[in-house]
């Protein structure tokens, strides 16, 4: 890209960040409408049981306007493979089951009608664990699923296969086979999940205030769960305190409110306490992932062979197709000759899983990488080494169809392996300091060894904490991902007589910066100014149509439209504007919101271009309509075929300190090295990677959601670990920039990735400091100490 | 069903500083401080994270000091002086730590930020009082009490760190 550019690759801070910082911002929790009622849900005492239910009482309390129970309703079910009904009738599958919901005046009178429900259960033998559910006389969890082509208790198969298995395990010197454990884990957005439904019996439309990523689809699901005409649903997104991928399937307690809504006739909002957040949104897809995989005699990856089991839960959400993802991942991340994979999504009686950031990449690259560094160790190879050897590179075709047009696989691996000096750690002595190139290009010391020299049992100190470093990478979409029938997303600008700009974007901000960044690319190409931007995206009756929040698709895919409508936006004006400089069309220049001629001796301000088209005798306003649709393919059957725009490419390597004493694990330092195209804004780029990069870094060695017998153990931040201020390692980034040709300015979608390789290079850091290895995350004190004792016995 | 004794809860009257401004409100004993301020008083911006104290989204400035409100009392509000997020910016404009927190890209979704801009203020205030500049080591410490799943807090740090020994 030759073109000069002033305001992308700028630090510009977000430009919704003012409100949000004064406490003006609307979150779901802050909507307040005239006469709205407070819902309540009635959820299971059982994760498995026949229920009878007696709501007469809680009719009766004064101040209850409506309480419902499956007999109330006639929904369709709801969920990705509609085997969800909104509220259950006389059986209970999970410990999340809505079996009643209360409308009332306050929150208060909702939830004393709540007790006042009386309820009578026949507890049942459930089914906790997924192979049991596999067993041939396990008991059928899920009767809503129709027209199944599986087994009894599996949701749902994704089989993939490329080269010839044999024929690589043949040529294979080393083979691993290991099982790895990933566990259940949670969003933690801190806004609760919540919902205000409104509807009206005049116009017989529903508004819904939603915290939705993807309010399109959304739309279409709430119509088709209430039995409405979708265009008769308006949904406007509050401000979102958190997404993550959480809010990318509908869940019950939404056409709940609808429901309640419609019953009454008055505005309903329902808004989860914490305890009913823990228990009741969705999890991080927990999963046993068999693989099998083979090097040869110089370190060439050969073959995957990978077999996955996954816990559904008792319904089926998006996050259902995380192996879609998966095998990519499996399939297309170091070159790979062969692979064969095979996932089964399992129904057990467990709280049912949804989608999260990484979309089931971290889970992958947990596996590949520890089997990884494992070949390494046999062949007696560099574990930086066999990275390299098998890297992925820019023009690759993978077996699976994948074109890596461009990619900084290597680049990235480099990156990382230099700047962590994975080869000259010294495990056994401490050393004093580390200096570390950070990325806001001021050189930074970072004494990690203070707090053990302060220790007074320093002399100790050498034998008890261990340290080591670890690598791993990945490979996720970065152009959008075709799931969908459409992954595009629309644009609407709207220049106004004084020169502002209106961006009506069809995609959503969900606190990640998608509203700055396409305002700077507006800003950038017409040379208007950042403040004279408005972006307006929450409203589904205003904003033109786009797939939704998640593969990290929102720059590229929402970026390019942008982009595209601009074009078309200037065509318009640069008509007029030659008519108005006297010159000819070809090579007009913006600058300082000016259209200028070719040689820059004459110029007029773009404002005054459109007011000359509006009140001239033109009489036409000056706004388009764009819509960008990626050029990325469906995969056929076989699921192969180009499924993204462009593919994103990072390593991480992970510094750690872990105490042989207690098993504690410190994270020192994450280096970070990613192919993001092109950085579009470093400041918001920054924040996404630290963001993405802790959450990982809890992943790996604090959070787990603990059940038992279909019971939530840990339902709370006191008991669920997620990661403070005091956790946080160093975060290094080094951005790789490969200006990917259909990237808006070579950007690629980056959001996820940070996350994905972080618990995956800790694992490796931690066998290499202990010398043992853990193949089950998060990594607990308890874990590394009992690893130690195994090793040492 | 026994017989409902019908318990007559006499209101208490408060009187605080609210934002610098002098009020007096009857209120219910048994209300947290938390729903006093965002159901009676309006101010929505005290957000409610997990109303159990572990979260620190619902931090408020009493007397200077950073106080988790879910876990506070309405009624000992009285005599004291209450900062909520609506107070610490004006017509004229941010607080400086709302505009390093802004500046350094610490605010994502935001929900945790109104805490977070709480805890730093009272750092701030402890700090200028007691003339020290805190160590980074000990603004971490000072944040341990706020989650946010947004930032990984580094953002947050520099912010707290700029804001407080003025560096840049
Ligand atoms: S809401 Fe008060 S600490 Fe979480
Ligand atoms: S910015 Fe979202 S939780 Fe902190």
């Amino acid at each position: 890209m030759s073109k000069k550019l002033n305001v992308i690759g700028t630090p510009i801070p977000k430009i919704d960040a003012g409100i949000r910082i004064t406490g003006k911002a609307v979150y779901g929790q802050d909507v307040k409408l005239p006469g709205m009622l407070h819902g309540a849900i009635l959820r299971a005492e059982y994760p498995c049981a026949e229920f009878t239910i007696d709501v007469s009482a809680a009719r009766k309390l004064p101040g209850v306007i409506a309480v419902i129970t499956a007999d109330d309703i006639d929904c369709n079910n709801i969920s990705y493979k509609k085997d969800h009904p909104i509220l259950k009738k006389g059986e209970v599958n999970c410990i999340r089951d809505e079996i009643a919901a209360v409308a009332a005046e306050s929150k208060e009178i909702a939830e004393r009608a709540i007790k006042l429900i009386k309820v009578k259960y026949k507890e049942k033998k459930g089914i906790y664990d997924p192979f049991d559910a596999l067993k041939p006389n396990a008991p059928l969890v899920n009767k809503y699923l129709k027209d199944s082509k599986f087994a009894k208790n599996i949701s749902d198969i994704f089989f993939y296969e490329h080269g010839n298995l044999e024929e690589q395990k043949k040529k294979s010197a080393v083979i691993i086979s290991k099982r790895f454990v990933l566990p259940r884990v949670t969003h933690c957005c801190m806004a609760t999940s919540n919902i205000t439904a409104d509807y009206s019996s005049v116009t017989k439309r529903l508004t819904l205030y939603s915290s939705t990523q993807v309010p399109f689809l959304y739309q279409r699901d709430m119509a088709h769960a209430l039995k409405m005409n979708a265009s008769d649903i308006r949904v406007i997104q509050v401000v979102i305190g958190g997404g993550f991928g959480s809010k990318l399937d509908m869940y019950p307690f939404e056409p709940i409110a609808a429901i309640l809504s419609i019953k009454t006739g008055k505005p309903v909002q329902i808004i989860f306490d914490r305890e009913e957040e823990f228990i009741a949104s969705p999890t991080r897809q927990n999963m046993v992932i068999d693989l099998i995989a083979g090097a040869d005699k110089n370190g060439k990856f050969t073959f995957r062979d990978v077999t996955i089991v996954k816990d559904n839960g008792a319904f089926t959400s998006w996050g259902a197709t995380t192996p879609f993802v998966m095998m990519q991942t499996f399939s297309s991340l170091y070159q790979m000759p062969a692979c064969r994979f095979e996932s089964k999504a399992v129904y057990t009686n467990n709280i049912s899983a949804g989608s999260f950031r990484g979309y089931g990449n971290p889970q992958a690259a947990f596996a590949i990488e520890s089997c990884i560094d494992l070949m390494a160790d046999k062949l007696g190879m560099d574990k930086a080494e066999i990275r390299l050897l098998n890297a992925n590179y820019a023009g690759e075709i993978t077996g699976q169809g994948m074109h890596y047009d461009t990619c900084g696989h290597i680049e990235a691996l480099k990156t990382v392996i230099e700047k962590s000096d994975l080869r000259n750690t010294n495990k056994e002595t401490l050393r004093n300091t580390n200096k570390y190139e950070s990325t806001n290009k001021e050189k930074e010391t970072v004494n990690t060894d203070s707090y053990i020299r302060k220790n007074p049992y320093f002399v100790d100190n050498v034998d008890r904490y261990k340290r080591g470093v670890g690598i791993a990478s990945m490979m996720h979409v970065g152009g959008g991902a075709k799931i969908y029938r459409s992954d595009g997303c629309g644009t609407t600008l709207k220049l106004d007589d004084y020169g502002h700009l209106t961006l009506i974007t069809g995609s959503s901000e969900i606190g990640q910066g998608s509203e700055t960044v396409l305002a700077m690319m507006a800003s950038e190409e017409l040379t208007i100014p950042m403040n004279k931007i408005k972006v307006i995206n929450t409203d589904t009756d205003v904003k033109p149509w786009d797939v939704g929040v998640h593969a990290s698709r929102t720059s590229f895919v929402a970026g390019n439209s942008v982009l595209g409508a601009v074009k078309k936006l200037k065509e318009k004006l640069n008509q007029k504007a030659a008519v108005l400089l006297k010159c000819t069309i070809e090579n007009l220049i913006y600058e300082n919101e000016e259209i200028k001629n070719s040689d820059g001796s004459n110029s007029v301000r773009i404002e005054k271009v459109v007011r000359e088209m509006h009140f001239g005798g033109q009489n036409e306003l000056c706004t388009v309509n764009h819509f960008y649709e990626p050029t990325s393919d469906f995969q056929d059957k076989q699921f192969k075929g180009n499924v993204s725009g462009t593919y994103a490419f990072a390593a991480q390597s992970a510094e750690v300190e872990v105490d042989t004493y207690t098993g504690n694990i410190k994270v020192l330092n994450i280096h970070v090295a990613q192919d993001v195209g092109k950085v579009l804004n470093p400041l918001n780029i920054m924040g996404q990677i630290e963001g993405g990069v802790l959450t990982g870094v809890g992943y790996g060695i604090s959070e787990e959601l603990i059940m038992e017998n279909g019971r939530v153990l840990n339902p709370n931040f006191h008991n669920y670990k997620m990661l403070t201020a005091s956790d946080v390692p160093d975060i290094h980034f080094y951005p790789i920039e490969t200006n990917d040709s259909l990237g808006p300015y070579g950007a690629k979608g980056m959001a996820e990735a940070p996350l994905i390789p972080t618990a995956a290079a800790i694992a490796n850091a931690v066998a290499d400091a202990i010398g043992v290895r853990i193949y089950s995350l998060p990594i607990t004190p308890e874990k590394v100490l009992k690893a130690i004792k195994e090793k040492t016995d | 069903m026994s017989k409902k004794k019908k318990l007559v809860v006499q209101n208490v009257e408060v009187t605080f500083i609210l934002n610098g401004k002098k009020v007096t409100k009857q209120i219910r004993p048994s209300l947290l401080l938390i729903d006093f301020i965002r159901d009676e008083l309006s101010l929505a911006g005290t957000k409610p994270g997990c109303l159990e104290g572990e979260c620190g989204a619902c931090s408020v400035l009493i007397d200077g000091a950073a106080v988790n409100s879910c876990m506070y009392l309405a009624i000992n509000i009285h005599g004291k002086n209450l900062t909520t997020i609506e107070g610490l910016s004006d017509v004229n404009g941010l607080d400086p730590v709302q505009d390093s927190m802004i500046k350094h890209g610490a605010v994502q979704c935001g929900f945790c930020s109104s805490g977070m801009t709480m805890s730093i203020k009272s750092m701030q205030i402890k700090y200028k009082k007691d003339k020290k500049k805190p160590s980074k080591e000990e603004i971490k410490k000072g944040l341990e009490g706020n989650l946010c799943r947004c930032t990984g807090y580094v953002k947050i740090i520099e912010a707290a760190e700029a804001v407080i020994n003025k560096v840049k």
